[in-house]
């Protein structure tokens, strides 16, 4: 067996990789990401400019697909929370190499979740007022309540694991690094010295947070599935909606983070460390909250559709056979279904399968939420005309500029920051390796 | 002397109510800030640990965090640590608490002032729309006139029909027109879930909007059940003079971008001792307004003990089941007192009688 100083070497390598070399790949892949962000910054200037009134909404269905991103983003904002703390709680040690992604997965969703809310305002030049006049009664501002938490919390579960990887990253790339950039390093190493104390105090600060995130993070999608629950339409009303949108949140975090990781393991060469272990695993995970959304999807509509109260049956016409149909259809056998049957074929069961089957959740889920926001607000309710709602090209482009925020802000963390938690992963390798050979193991430096 | 030493005791009480008071507001309004400067504390306490434990060179090995957890979660926290922590929080705290203070110093806008009446008795508006007495104006071969006056009173922007006349389906063969105006809940969904408190009811039983206050958020049209609210999605197209007024949230002129806005009851006119606009325009005198208080109420031409008008004629509200508790009462009909046949369907469509739009605004469909 190879000793640990030689495989920690080799990690230490392969962590630093992203810092030292930038292939003009990388170059122009950000230069394409900010290109669409540019452009998405501009659509929004014209819908500041010219009001809302360049989008496809209307009175009638006056929530539209920038209200889809913020809760699909802050539904993917579970993935950290999920494989990161769950896990750890679970002393399931094999997500210690994955758990960095996932975590920084959470901080970017969120933060891109939370800008979504603040495009789709009428006055964003007003947003102070919710500080200033902000009324404890209202779902929107339980809403900003459990977002400024978890968007905070989630920053701390992001940074204290991280602390002995700064260490390590502020001891070797000061001597080349610009000064700049050594400096922050070491601010943000918190003089780590790796030394018996420090680590007792890392173990448990990390330990109370683990705990802490996790209600944090139930109670924010809960209360985002409020926002349209605490209303009086007939296809919101309805009390499972909070664990619907947790669910579907874990569900669609999972898929991104496997998205992510297997993009980062080809461009980085992470094969050793992120293996196909690791897919299967979260693909089983996958599938396992597939089978909870097929629940909760049928406890909703068969509750609702044996029954068939006035105003359902528009709703379930809408859905079922008219015209949201072909993609209704889409989600419910592409997105809940083919994961799970994915999964139980062994031949699908490689990377390759796994990530058609997280591609598959992700777009599901989306038409998801962007079901859940328009055709609960499209059923009439007073005798007119179901009014109608098609994304304009400003939407569109406000859209895939979130889309390459969040790339962006992954690609440019990679650059910087360790995307791999060394010290978690050398301290369980050398537990593994003290179980096998009895002999005493060398600290690492 | 001992009127000093009063003074001194009245002060005091004084003095430590108003802190009492502030610290009892603080709590409840803050406590997620309270959350937030307690991590950050941790934080911060935790960073100095690391310093102070930066020294030490002890090597001895560590267990696991799950089991750290649960033996030494009491011993994490001493009183150090935590009076450290405290005092962070506070430093913290202060800062977010006087943000909003500052913050409506530095761009807080001016809160339309609303004139509460000085009678003893509070008014208690009510609307009664009699079905039986509405044709949609088909008779006069006209758009429904209550909405066109409303429309041309309020200089409301197009295409808002702040009492809209919708064609409900009757049981039997036919319809019957609904002329539909807010419905001034009660139990108002749409002030429920105001996020700003820009949409509010008065003690008057109305549900008024400051448009100077309003974030454009719309989770107050998702709340309304009766389609009663509208935005203002671009620059609102009204005629040219309604900029010039001075902005009232009681006639809700000038029309502010990015803003909800709908029927306010028109309560500056009763006031003034006249009735809403489509009260004024009906041709039928179908609609009623007056005062639940002093159970009385007017069309104009006639006077009605309100309880004896609603109870005679098997009044209903809208959604009742929904447990909003309107102030809108209908009189179940289809037009028939003024000889409207019920087979003959359809209204003509509003039009909005300003031939010229002020600069900059643009119109957009519902």
């Amino acid at each position: 067996m190879e000793p640990l100083s030689a495989w920690r070497a080799r990690l230490e390598e392969t962590t630093l990789g992203p810092t030292r070399r930038t292939t003009p790949a990388y170059y122009a892949f950000v230069g394409f990401l900010l290109a669409v962000l540019g452009w998405g910054i501009y659509a929004y200037y014209v819908q500041v400019r010219d009001g809302l009134v360049v989008t496809g909404m209307n009175d009638r269905i006056s929530w539209g697909i920038y209200i889809t991103m913020f809760v699909f983003f802050i539904g993917i904002s579970h993935a950290g929370t999920l494989i990161s703390a769950i896990l750890r709680v679970s002393n399931a040690t094999w997500r210690t190499p994955i758990t960095r992604m996932a975590e920084f997965i959470t901080v970017v969703a969120l933060t891109t979740g939370a800008i979504f809310v603040i495009v789709d305002l009428g006055r964003p030049d007003r947003l102070a007022n919710v500080l200033i006049h902000g009324r404890w009664q209202s779902p929107i501002v339980w809403d900003v309540t459990a977002v400024a938490t978890y968007l905070t919390a989630s920053v701390v579960y992001l940074y204290l694991p991280m602390i002995p990887d700064l260490a390590f990253f502020r001891d070797r790339l000061a001597t080349k690094a610009s000064s700049v950039k050594a400096r922050v390093y070491k601010v943000l190493a918190l003089d780590w010295k790796n030394t018996g104390r420090q680590k007792t105090s890392l173990h448990r600060a990390i330990a109370i947070m683990m705990i802490l995130i996790i209600p944090i993070a139930v109670s924010v999608h809960t209360v985002v599935s409020w926002i349209f629950a605490m209303t009086l339409r007939e296809a919101w009303n309805s009390t499972i909606f909070g664990f619907f949108f947790v669910a579907g949140a874990i569900f669609s975090g999972i898929a991104t983070l496997i998205i992510v990781m297997a993009i980062l393991r080809k461009v980085y060469r992470l094969e050793e460390y992120i293996t196909e272990r690791h897919f299967v695993y979260l693909g089983y995970l996958l599938a396992a909250m597939a089978g909870v959304m097929i629940y909760a999807n049928i406890s909703e509509y068969v509750t609702t559709g044996f029954k068939l109260e006035e105003g359902e049956e528009f709703l379930f016409r809408q859905l079922f056979v008219d015209e949201f149909a072909p993609f209704f259809w889409f989600y419910l056998i592409g997105g809940l279904l083919l994961p799970v049957a994915l999964m139980f074929i062994r031949r699908f069961r490689t990377v390759g399968g796994i990530v058609v089957a997280a591609v598959f959740v992700d777009v599901g889920m989306w038409l998801e939420r962007y079901f859940i926001v328009v055709t609960g607000l499209r059923a009439p309710l007073l005798p007119y005309e179901p009014a109608n709602y098609a994304p304009t090209w400003v939407e569109w482009s406000i859209t895939a500029g979130g889309f390459a925020l969040f790339a962006l802000m992954i690609t440019l963390f990679v650059k910087f920051f360790p995307i791999m938690a060394v010290w978690e992963m050398t301290e369980e390798r050398s537990e593994v390796l003290a179980a096998r050979a009895p002999s005493p193991v060398e600290e690492p430096a | 002397m001992r009127r000093t030493v009063r003074l001194d005791g009245a002060l005091a009480g004084v003095v430590l109510s108003g802190a009492a008071a502030i610290a009892a507001a603080a709590l409840l309004q803050s406590l997620f800030l309270v959350f937030i400067s307690l991590i950050w504390a941790a934080v911060f306490g935790f960073a100095w640990s690391l310093r102070r434990a930066a020294a030490d060179d002890d090597h001895a090995s560590q267990p696991g965090a799950a089991e750290l957890v649960v033996r030494d979660f009491g011993t994490f926290i001493d009183r150090r640590t935590a009076l450290r922590m405290v005092g962070l929080s506070a430093l913290l705290y202060g800062p977010f608490r006087a943000m909003p203070v500052v913050l409506e110093r530095v761009v807080g806008g001016s809160q339309g002032a609303l004139q509460q009446p000085v009678a003893a008795r509070i008014r208690q508006w009510t609307m009664i729309i009699d079905l039986r007495r509405c044709d949609g104006c088909q008779s006069i071969d006209s758009p429904p006139q209550c909405t066109l006056a409303c429309i041309e009173g309020h200089l409301a922007p197009e295409p808002m029909e702040w009492i809209e006349v919708f064609e409900a389906e009757l049981e039997g063969e036919g319809t019957r027109f609904l002329p539909t105006p807010c419905q001034h809940c009660q139990n108002p969904p749409c002030v429920n879930v105001c996020p700003v408190a820009a949409t509010f009811s008065t003690p008057e039983g109305l549900v008024l909007i400051d448009q100077d206050r309003c974030i454009g958020c719309r989770i107050c049209m998702a709340a309304c059940p009766y389609d009663r609210r509208f935005f203002n999605w671009g620059e609102p197209p009204v005629p040219p003079e309604a900029r010039l007024a001075d902005y009232d949230l009681e006639v809700q002129t000038p029309a502010r971008k990015g803003t909800v806005m709908k029927c306010d009851f028109c309560p500056d006119m009763v006031r003034a001792g006249t009735l809403p606009y489509c009260i004024q325009a009906c041709p039928n005198d179908a609609i009623y307004y007056g005062d639940l208080e002093e159970d009385i109420a007017s069309n104009g031409v006639d006077v009605v003990s309100i309880t004896r008008f609603l109870a005679d004629h098997d009044a209903f509200r809208l959604k009742e089941e929904l447990g909003t508790q309107p102030r809108v009462f209908y009189i179940p009909g289809h037009g028939e007192e003024v000889g409207r046949d019920p087979q003959r369907s359809g209204r003509l469509p509003t039009r909005w009688p300003w031939t010229r739009q002020a600069e900059g605004s643009t119109t957009w469909s519902r």
